[in-house]
């Protein structure tokens, strides 16, 4: 199989309890799939802090994307929620809007889209203020470390 | 050390999959902020935690971790997530003690840093 595209919805229940339930399927689809296990690894934390994102951050969700090919893991994360007025400083570690109730979890250190990025061989994204961001993560197989 | 090791070293008890008692666990990671967790490098087979938030068992899932110690008493409140839990495979243990006493008795009977590779020859 050259290509395959799976493609999932994150619901921003306004509940977190459900946070994680579809990074973890992300994973099962991609051992099943035959991904080796760093790259499977490196993609479903990827996922995991988008989901947590989407969910916190989002009135209604968004969309992730998974298109494995031989070579490399592309992940598309797509929402339509407010956007990020300086995507700079959110990039930088330790930035956070996050509420202290989500602190209480263990969440929201501000770790979240640098991780992503430290995971990531390439890293795109792209916000607008009103209208969404969007994420472009790009992870290249090492076939040497098969599962 | 296996997880009966484990359980009787820090007087916790099984949750779940009591019947993977015999499993060897030799790393372990200590953390309640579960973005330290995803941040980790190399894989822990064993996490301890404070946190028993319903999220603690899908970042174990994501990170390969095969059992979760809870410390203080603490577990998760939901019947559902030990269910989750257990169809995923992931070994649920609690014990009353704190995370400093926990880390430095499992030490001592020769569990090692998840992230301190060097450590593993000592
Ligand atoms: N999808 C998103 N929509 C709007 N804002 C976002 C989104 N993702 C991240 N942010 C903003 O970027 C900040 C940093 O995100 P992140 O690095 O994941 O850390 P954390 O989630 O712990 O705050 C967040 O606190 C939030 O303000
Ligand atoms: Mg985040």
């Amino acid at each position: 199989m050259d290509r395959q595209v799976f493609a999932y919805s994150v619901v921003s229940t306004g509940s977190f309890d459900d946070v994680g339930v579809v990074s973890t399927e992300i994973k099962r689809d991609l051992e099943e799939a035959g991904v080796e296990k760093d790259t499977v690894r490196r993609v479903a934390v990827i996922c995991f802090e988008a989901e947590m994102n989407l969910a916190l951050y989002t009135e209604r969700g968004g969309n992730i994307q998974v298109v494995v090919e031989p070579d490399r893991v592309d992940i598309y994360v797509e929402d339509d929620g407010p956007g990020i007025e300086d995507v700079e400083k959110a990039m930088q570690p330790g930035y956070s809007t996050a509420p202290l109730w989500v602190h209480e979890l263990g969440f929201g250190a501000g770790m979240g889209l640098p991780n992503m990025k430290e995971n990531s061989d390439i890293f795109e994204i792209v916000s607008e203020l009103g209208k969404g961001t969007k994420i472009h993560s790009v992870v290249f197989r090492r076939k040497e470390d098969a599962a | 050390m296996t997880l009966k090791e484990v359980a009787q070293t820090v007087e916790a008890e099984f949750l779940n999959l009591e019947d993977r008692a015999d499993e060897e666990v030799n790393t372990a990671c200590a953390a309640d902020l579960l973005s330290d967790v995803l941040a980790m490098r190399g894989d822990a087979a064993l996490l301890i935690t404070g946190e028993a938030a319903p999220q603690v068992v899908r970042v174990a899932d994501v990170m390969n971790i095969r059992a979760i110690l809870y410390v203080r008493g603490k577990r998760p409140q939901k019947k559902d997530i030990i269910r989750w839990a257990t169809q995923r495979g992931i070994v649920l243990l609690s014990t009353p003690l704190p995370t400093f006493e926990v880390c430095g008795r499992l030490y001592k009977a020769g569990m090692r840093c998840s992230e301190c590779p060097e450590d593993e020859a000592a």
